[in-house]
């Protein structure tokens, strides 16, 4: 006992304190001579160097105010905790920017014109992406519709027939690799097999639909999959009680409980795909025309109008940007949109699962 | 029950039995019911092997042509032409990772360990909002707003750091450089290894996490000894899933990259190797005949690479499935 | 070695409910104290925030105060940290370090406080604690193996080895034998009446035969009805609050009328 007792026999309970404003102060104080700096180092206010500047002069002081009246430990133990939460906040920076340039570009042209005219004939200003409003509903509902069932019936079967038999298990092996299938190789895929079933170039809304299918059909069944599990299983014994067939029971018990957490999982599926873009360059092609035929001729989706307005520009650039931007924006908020309904959704009608 | 049924099936001679009846409806409506479930399970199966197999047909005539008709219909022969581009791939995704991984191990401890709990759920989600911005929207973003805006970093580093190979060379005049491409790649994984990571730490076991805090570990001694040995695995299963989202990514770099075809570490200058991906779609609207071909076993390349990155953490994850289930 | 614990109105919350109320208590040095009572009437609470690990659970906060020979743990100034260094803790269920050795996680306390403790303090540091915690001859062969391949009784006994290589001057113990066969609870009782010689020994047991056994005082514990909190009903020598308690509802826990 001799050595520890020697060393840590001394010790009181009380410890010295960095007062609870230390951190507040430093970090204000570090602000203001962050910014100071870095007007003196490039002349002019940057707000990224300032930034830095703060930062680092933060950690530093901190480190060295603990280590002298705290102690090492501590000090190593608040270096962690800041530099946490300086991890939380650069993530917000993105965020924040893609917010708000997006928001501040994409009003110029978010007008009625935007959503009422199509690109055709349009050179220059004016002009609208309803033809890739309409693509991406036309495009994306397709893909809903050929996805929905399969990946709907395949969970269905691996949370309840499969029993972990080996069909079972390497559907879900593969479930999971078509879950890291690149997106534009879906495209390619979805190009490829147009080209031997049609005919060679074949572009159409209903490849760009067999693109998404690909990307969204293992998200559906991995969401079904998860809350068909979640259904307790006292409510199939009671149904097989009543003399109900399997079938039944899962067409009229299981996936009613489960079928709030289903459509939200599905509209989540919906919102991940909708904004894809590679597979739609390759698989759709370009239009500046509305098209109301899934199956015949090029289609635009808003995605794929973006990236055609600013990476084919006409000689007056700004108006494609603004376009380009109006595309952005309204992306963003349909995708916003749908995860909200969808969380909505799985948090209002959520089974009781008692965890 | 299916003793009866199958004689009745199998005997043609077999009048019905009049006890049984038919065959019972309700039977039959399982096995129908079966059969589709297990018809949509195998059509995922008939699918990926379609991915594989249109990939290899419509690819092959490149993979297997006269090099010299490669370069002349071509964009050439066909190794020497797809190596910079995997090179690309991997480079560009393997300097996204090191930003990403400790910005979003440091964010999901944020949320697991720091924020209080009731925060977690919201300060999770804003994050997650993150992954909902449409890779496209950040291709805008990324040329058009970043790269502009991290020259004067750039030209910092170069001036500074030069004598490293990665800051050496020329800068870039617009940023549009593989670093900006690192930084946004980084941004859009960042949502999943957090969510993954996340994940993890709240699940490292509160006793351990308890044990250490009682023998007076600080909060982060206390991580460092019950959660990260718990969490390695899935803090490696994460990092490969974002690595294999950040090898496919397409977009981003297709709008910031001009790319070319050299081997560089330099990640600051023009000259930049492009991503097998925003080859591919930079491509392929004009592409016809054997160019097409070409550019769909590059698409087979990266399906390769991707599929033994995900293969990975997916064998990853398992093993750490067994290895707590023995817990 | 060892410190004398008082409480004096000592309150729990959890948020707004009150978990713990008004509990004054003394806890003798150099002798076991064991908290009986029906589940949820606040004994595990109560011995938590005898080291403040109370505070790991959201929303936990205590009124009143707990002094370890006369020195306030929630004073201003005082360091959590450095109040579980002086009063370590046993678990409800073993929880060795799975991703340690036996010998590093006895050493797991240590490090922490000094990086640089030489090898052969070390070694004797170990085989000093696993002595106390009686395991040394079962395990001084495979020191270098994971804790976790030990029996239940062993990572337990690991696990109080492990808190008494801190050196402690107080010992808590939260249900330690409940996951525990009836062997490995004999060997952890043999333990705890050789470790009172130099520590003080909180025990939360729900054994009233384990409390007659191993402990010199006896605290009871008890709730009027689920969500109301949890009081000190009475505390007194062990002999005597299990021969002549001054309450009935002692009385009646002891006697198995309910509980």
């Amino acid at each position: 006992m001799t050595t520890i007792t020697h060393r840590l026999g001394s010790e009181t309970l009380t410890a010295g304190r960095l007062p609870r404003a230390t951190t507040p102060s430093v970090a204000v104080a570090s602000i203001i001579i962050g910014y100071a700096l870095a007007v003196l180092a490039s002349g002019e206010g940057n707000i990224g160097l300032a930034t830095l500047f703060a930062f680092v002069l933060f950690l530093v002081t901190i480190e060295i105010a603990t280590r002298i009246v705290e102690g090492p430990r501590q000090a190593a133990d608040r270096r962690a905790g800041n530099l946490i939460a300086g991890a939380f906040l650069l993530a917000l920076v993105p965020l924040g920017s893609v917010t708000w340039v997006t928001v501040s570009k994409g009003l110029a042209r978010f007008d009625a014109a935007f959503f009422s005219q199509s690109m055709r004939n349009v050179v220059g200003e004016g002009g609208g992406a309803i033809h890739a409003v309409y693509g991406t509903l036309y495009v994306t509902g397709m893909a809903t519709l050929i996805s929905v069932p399969i990946g709907l019936l395949t969970a269905v079967y691996l949370a309840e027939y499969g029993a972990r038999n080996r069909l079972s298990k390497s559907i879900t092996f593969f479930v999971d690799v078509m879950t890291g299938v690149p997106s534009i190789v879906a495209g390619l895929f979805a190009y490829a097999l147009m080209g031997i079933l049609v005919g060679p170039g074949t572009k159409s809304g209903f490849s760009g639909s067999i693109a998404l299918s690909v990307l969204m059909i293992p998200v559906v069944v991995r969401a079904c999959e998860e809350l068909l599990r979640l259904v307790p299983n006292e409510l199939r014994e009671a149904a097989y009680a009543l003399g109900v067939p399997k079938w039944l029971t899962i067409v009229r018990v299981v996936i009613p409980t489960a079928i709030s957490g289903i459509i939200s999982g599905i509209i989540l599926s919906i919102a991940r795909v909708i904004g894809e873009t590679a597979p739609l360059l390759i698989a759709m092609g370009f239009t500046a025309s509305m098209n109301n035929n899934v199956f015949a001729n090029p289609m635009m989706t808003l995605p794929v109008f973006v990236y055609d307005s600013y990476a084919h520009p006409g000689t007056d650039v700004q108006p494609y940007l603004d376009r380009a931007w109006a595309g952005a924006l309204t992306l963003i908020l349909i995708v916003m949109i749908l995860n909200l309904i969808g969380r909505l959704i799985a948090r209002r009608f959520a089974p009781k699962t008692g965890r | 029950m299916t003793q009866k049924l199958t004689r009745a099936l199998t005997d043609p001679g077999a009048g019905p039995d009049p006890s049984s009846g038919m065959p019972d409806p309700k039977r039959r409506g399982d096995r129908i019911f079966r059969g589709f479930a297990m018809g949509a399970g195998i059509t995922i199966l008939v699918i990926l092997a379609l991915v594989a197999t249109f990939l290899l047909v419509q690819g092959s005539p490149a993979l297997f042509a006269d090099p010299a008709k490669l370069i002349s219909q071509g964009y050439g022969e066909f190794l020497p032409w797809v190596l910079p581009y995997a090179f690309g791939t991997i480079w560009a995704a393997v300097l996204a990772l090191l930003f990403a991984v400790p910005v979003s191990i440091g964010i999901a401890l944020f949320i697991s360990h720091y924020a209080p709990r009731r925060l977690a759920q919201p300060l999770g989600y804003v994050i997650d909002l993150l992954a909902a911005v449409p890779s496209v929207v950040f291709g805008l973003w990324g040329s058009l707003v970043l790269a502009p805006a991290a020259v004067p970093l750039y030209e910092w580093l170069n001036a500074n750091l030069g004598f490293i190979p990665l800051f050496s060379g020329q800068v870039s005049g617009g940023g549009r450089n593989m670093f900006t491409i690192a930084i946004v790649l980084a941004t859009m994984i960042l949502p999943i290894i957090t969510s993954l990571c996340r994940e993890v730490f709240l699940q490292a076991p509160r006793l351990h996490e308890e044990a250490a805090l009682a023998l007076g570990a600080t909060r982060w001694e206390m991580i460092k000894m019950a959660v990260f040995p718990f969490a390695r695995p899935g803090i490696i299963a994460a990092v490969m899933l974002g690595l294999g989202r950040a090898l496919g990514e397409t977009m981003a770099v297709t709008m910031i990259l001009s790319g070319s075809r050299n081997i560089t570490f330099e990640v600051l200058t023009s000259q930049n190797p492009n991503t097998i991906a925003a080859t591919i779609a930079q491509n392929f609207p004009e592409a016809f005949g054997l160019k097409t071909s070409q550019l769909i076993a590059a698409g087979l390349v990266l399906f390769l690479i991707t599929l033994v990155v995900n293969m990975i953490a997916r064998w990853i994850v398992s093993r750490r499935a067994e290895y707590s289930g023995a817990n | 070695m060892s410190k004398r614990i008082e409480t004096t109105d000592l309150n729990v919350y959890y948020g707004d409910f009150r978990a713990v109320e008004d509990v004054t208590i003394t806890i003798q040095p150099r002798a076991v104290t064991a908290f009986i009572g029906p589940s949820g009437c606040g004994k595990s609470t109560f011995l938590r925030t005898l080291n403040r690990m109370h505070e790991v659970i959201p929303g936990a906060r205590v009124e009143g105060e707990v002094l370890l020979d006369g020195e306030n743990l929630y004073g201003a100034g005082v360091d959590p940290v450095r109040v579980r260094r002086q009063v370590g803790m046993v678990f409800q269920r073993p929880n060795p370090f799975p991703t340690m050795s036996i010998k590093e996680n006895v050493l797991a306390g240590i490090k922490l406080n000094f990086n640089r403790m030489p090898r052969n303090e070390q070694d004797e540091l170990v085989e000093r604690s696993l002595r106390s915690a009686n395991l040394w001859e079962e395990v001084k062969n495979r020191l270098e193996l994971p804790g976790s391949g030990l029996s239940g009784g062993q990572q337990q006994r690991l696990c109080i080895a492990r808190a008494i290589a801190m050196a402690p001057e107080v010992l808590l113990m939260d249900e330690p034998c409940s996951a525990l066969d009836p062997i490995s609870t004999l060997a952890i009782e043999d333990l705890m009446s050789e470790l009172k010689e130099k520590y003080t020994i909180v025990i939360v047991t729900h054994n009233m035969q384990q409390a007659a056994r191993v402990s010199d005082t006896t605290a009871f514990f008890n709730i009027a009805g689920t969500g109301s909190p949890g009081r000190l009903i009475e505390s007194g020598p062990t002999d005597k609050i299990f021969s002549t308690p001054d309450v009935k509802a002692t009385e009646d826990y002891i006697s198995g009328r309910f509980g």
